[in-house]
């Protein structure tokens, strides 16, 4: 289980050495969630358009450790953008991947940026 | 500054540590806490809670880091061997010292352990501490791994039948062995501990009462104990709670005064025969008695505290020992004198053996008093009965009301309203808040809601059983302020559920992002979208699949989500009939796509293990072969449960399949604020169950019996009557009306139970809606009702006939492969997820 984790770190916008073409932006739900692959890591990509937004995060829940996050229900609290599992609702911040029910485990997050109507993830690896 | 050390880490000596952290002469003072355990101190009386928590952290009465932002040094896995009274020192185990000007001693009790023969062998534990249960624990799973299963404890008191329940929740086959002839001998009377026994036993426990244990058996392990009486009891490991004793070791060698049957004695301001030592909780001994409970022993901490900093306070001259708590998933409540018997009192008693409930209430001759009482497997009335006791209230012309509620007539609590307690009524016993201190901190304006009241006054934060009084107070008090409390739906929206229906039904809004815009802000959330999302679909009747991202996450995959992921399918099989032919197909789907099946409550067949890219091919394969969404996974109509009724039934009076089938054919896809379920009954042997739904129908000679608001679930509740001897068609009339009623004007994720409850008038003024149509209004609702019937489309057709809606069903956006994470495991010739 552990090891599994240890697969998702944080990767801030500048600190990402591969951008990864995902797919075009209207391959995308409008504000909810979808998955990508990239080598063994499953990432949910979010789309807000309220604000045209982007975000993307490890698909795995902490909670339970199940690869259920881009199915989880988005919105915000008090401004942050978020993610609710489908599992329990536990909810996590798409900002910082910090948890907001106030339990310890959170998440790693991801950069996107949009080219030319194409969404790419940024990652370390 | 004056130094205090705490000599002992618990409950109350936390609560010591609390009080003075938070007292204006707080700075005066040095505060170093010595605790033997490893931990900080943590909820004893949660302690069975503990095997079903993730960690002994969310135990956890306060972090460490508490202890050090309040400046106060926490010293764990440190024992104090002497304390020497004239150089005001004490000593740890290590050979420190340290210095002291108050000492307070909080050391709490040990578990008494009997003095049988074979006590010592392995096998036998004791249950106090977090490091008892994880040796607990760990030899319980040895046992199992050889395939030995019982257990028993030693005790039958409250803390017995706690260790019980942990045992059990072990999954250890447990038994409980009790000296006295009766369960919790200090709260209950023989008829009260018989209920419990009985409830207790029909979760496959056995009790044994007057043994008096003799010896244990046994080479390597525990194998039997011998009783006096000359019989025994098989058993693999001993647990035992058969009581307390004070650690008052410490205070006998320093030649502190004692009782004879331990606890340093201390007089009512908590000090000890040596006024630089105080002695507070189970090691205290006050009024000739020690005091297993929090509450005292928190009453205790703050007296201490006020003593040491100056004040005048002083302990309660006499101790009020009620309780109320679940006991392996019973309530059970005492307060007062529960057994008091002589010319001047009369005993009240309610017994109810079909419902596990007893209760008794001891009352003045007079009628002027409560003086005490007792309940089992219904506490709901505690709070009520403790506030007339403890303040000696007047009490209602029929006593008997107290505890049967009012017969006739609408249901009134017997307090009246909370408001009429006098002030100084104690409502959180736990952390001593009064009425007037809750009722205080919302006037002056300090507090505005129950999670305010709650931190300002601490009240509700311990164990919680005052909640429901405390919810009421701050309701009330507002109310009486002029401030209406607001049931909001989330931050996103300052309307009620009621108030969005009116709005999106008068304004024609058509979707989530208008009434975001119109009547709300941000982005929204997983509270506010599925419940806008169940709006647009009981004004609409639109499908999940036009909104899919507002819908709750099982239905925007129109499929239940389970443990792994992975998901569930249940197509509708309408009043649980179903042909040879089409069971078949079941079956081969099931097989081909390697799905567990189980059928369910409702009489249907649900196929587990279905990912998410299966989901489509699975309802091609399901709809070809005839079958339609069963909206399991919705906040819509489920099942209408049938019995086989008239055709084939010697005693059925009416044709209740077909009749059910209409039913579910009418309102299937029908969404609403929860699930909603119903039943029908071909004669009142009532096999359907249906008075355990939210509407059933009953067969009688001359038509059917509408019942309504009815559950199973966490608190069941029965259908109560609506209707009596309708013909068909009045029948679903009555039904249309009552449905749409509550689609209109239920909260969020509330059933039709609750909602009946909180309905002013209740079950009358339903009533007179929905049969004398009191309101005017029946028409427009079964016109409403009847264009919904006709909108009804089958979602799933609809899904996978739409390439666009297909798309959500792809495991991922940028490969056409599928998740390759989901590991099965065997189970009974079939298949489960990875246990977590």
């Amino acid at each position: 289980m552990e090891e599994l984790l240890k697969n998702y770190q944080s990767v801030a916008e500048e600190h990402a050495i591969h951008w990864i073409k995902v797919g075009q932006t209207n391959d995308f739900p409008a504000n909810a969630g979808a998955c990508v692959k990239y080598k063994s890591k499953q990432v949910a990509v979010y789309h807000f358009t309220r604000t045209n937004s982007w975000y993307a995060c490890q698909n795995l829940c902490p909670h339970k450790m199940e690869m259920v996050l881009s199915r989880g229900m988005t919105g915000d609290s008090q401004g942050i953008p978020k993610v609710a599992c489908p599992l329990h609702k536990k909810t996590f911040s798409l900002e910082n991947g910090s948890n907001l029910n106030g339990e310890e485990y959170s998440i790693a997050t991801y950069p996107v940026r949009i080219q030319e109507g194409n969404v790419y993830i940024g990652f370390a690896d | 500054m004056k130094k205090v050390i705490v000599i002992g880490n618990g409950m109350v000596g936390y609560k010591f540590c609390e009080k003075l952290a938070t007292h204006p002469l707080r700075d005066e003072f040095e505060i170093t806490v010595f605790g033997e355990e490893s931990r900080p101190a943590y909820d004893r009386v949660h302690l069975s809670e503990y095997f079903s928590l993730d960690s002994a952290d969310k135990l956890l009465l306060a972090t460490r880091e508490w202890y050090a932002e309040n400046g106060i040094t926490l010293r764990t896995g440190e024992m104090i061997t002497d304390i020497e009274n004239e150089s005001k020192r004490v000593f740890t185990h290590k050979h420190d010292y340290f210095e002291y000007d108050y000492l307070v001693l909080a050391t709490g009790s040990s578990c008494f352990v009997p003095n049988i023969k074979g006590v010592d062998k392995p096998g036998v534990f004791i249950y106090r501490t977090i490091e008892d249960l994880d040796a607990i624990k760990d030899y319980a799973q040895k046992l199992k791994n050889d395939g030995k299963f019982k257990a028993s404890v030693l005790g039958g008191g409250l803390l017995g039948l706690e260790a019980a329940n942990a045992a059990k929740e072990l999954g250890m086959q447990t038994d409980v062995v009790e000296f006295a002839p009766r369960l919790m001998p200090r709260q209950l009377d023989k008829a009260a501990s018989d209920m419990l026994q009985r409830k207790i036993e029909s979760l496959g426990m056995k009790i044994h009462l007057g043994k008096n244990s003799q010896e244990i058996i046994g080479e390597e392990g525990i194998e039997k104990i011998n009783f006096t009486d000359e019989t025994s009891l098989q058993t693999d490991m001993l647990i035992i709670s058969a009581g307390i004793r004070p650690r008052d070791e410490l205070a006998v060698k320093c030649g502190l005064k004692t009782g004879e049957r331990g606890g340093v004695y201390v007089n009512n301001k908590m000090e000890t025969s040596d006024p630089a030592i105080y002695a507070i909780g189970e090691v205290a001994l006050y009024n000739n008695g020690i005091y297993g409970l929090v509450a005292p022993g928190y009453e205790m901490a703050g007296v201490a505290v006020e003593q040491i900093t100056g004040g005048e306070k002083l302990m309660s001259p006499s101790i009020d020992m009620s309780t109320q708590l679940k006991l392996v998933g019973t309530e059970v409540a005492s307060f007062g004198d529960p057994f008091i018997e002589n010319d001047e009192v009369t005993a009240i008693v309610y017994e109810n053996k079909q419902r596990g409930v007893y209760k008794r209430i001891n009352i003045a001759k007079d009628g002027s008093k409560l003086l005490g009482g007792i309940m089992v497997g219904d506490s709901s009335d505690y709070n009520t009965l403790f506030q007339l006791y403890i303040n000696a209230m007047k009490l209602p012309e029929n006593p008997e009301d107290l505890i049967l509620g009012s017969r006739g007539g609408e249901s009134k609590s017997a307090l009246g309203s909370v408001l009429d307690l006098p002030d100084t009524a104690q409502i959180c016993s736990c952390e001593a808040v009064s009425k007037g201190t809750i009722c205080d901190s919302i006037t002056s304006g300090s507090c505005c809601s129950f999670s305010d009241v709650v931190k300002s006054t601490k009240a509700s934060s311990s164990c919680g059983g005052c909640k429901p009084m405390v919810t009421d107070l701050v309701k009330e008090t507002l109310k009486s302020m002029g401030q209406e409390v607001k049931e909001t739906i989330c931050e996103h929206f300052e309307y009620s559920r009621q108030e969005m229906y009116d709005l999106v039904k008068l304004q024609s809004i058509m979707d989530f992002d208008e009434a975001l815009d119109r009547h709300g802000k941000g982005h929204g959330c997983e509270t506010c979208k599925p419940v806008l999302a169940s709006i647009f679909a009981s004004i609409y009747m639109e499908t999940a699949n036009r909104q899919a991202p507002i819908q709750d996450s099982n239905d925007r995959f129109l499929a239940n989500i389970q443990r792994n992921g992975t998901y569930s399918v249940v197509p509708r099989v309408p009043g649980g009939e179903i042909t040879p032919e089409k069971l078949m197909v079941l079956g081969q789907v099931a097989k081909k796509y390697d799905l567990y099946t189980k059928i369910t409550g409702g009489q249907r067949i649900d196929l587990f293990g279905a990912q998410l890219h299966e989901l489509p091919m699975i309802w091609k394969e399901l709809i070809d072969a005839g079958f339609e969404s069963g909206h399991a996974y919705g906040k819509s109509l489920r099942t209408v449960k049938s019995c086989v009724g008239s055709t084939w039934c010697r005693y059925g009076l009416h044709d209740s399949v077909s009749f059910a089938i209409r039913i579910e054919e009418r309102y299937k896809g029908l969404r609403s604020p929860h699930k909603l379920k119903g039943g029908v009954s071909g004669c009142i042997r009532e096999c359907a169950e249906a008075r355990g739904k939210d509407f059933g129908v009953i067969a009688v000679e001359g038509g059917w019996n509408l019942f309504v608001c009815g559950n199973g679930g966490a608190t069941p509740k029965h259908a109560i009557l609506l209707a009596e001897k309708l013909d068909d068609e009045t029948c679903i009339k009555y039904l249309d009306r009552f449905l749409v009623y509550y689609i209109r004007t239920a909260a969020p994720l509330q059933r039709t139970a609750p909602w009946l409850e909180k309905l002013e008038g209740g079950i009358d003024y339903l009533k007179k809606v929905v049969v004398e149509d009191s309101l005017g209004i029946g028409e427009e609702l079964e016109a409403e009702m009847e264009e919904l019937v006709q909108r009804y489309a089958c979602e799933w057709k609809e899904a996978i006939e739409d390439p666009q809606m297909m798309k959500r069903f792809k495991p991922f956006v940028n490969s056409d492969e599928t998740d390759d994470s989901l590991v099965f495991v065997p189970m009974r010739d079939q298949k489960m997820p990875r246990p977590w």
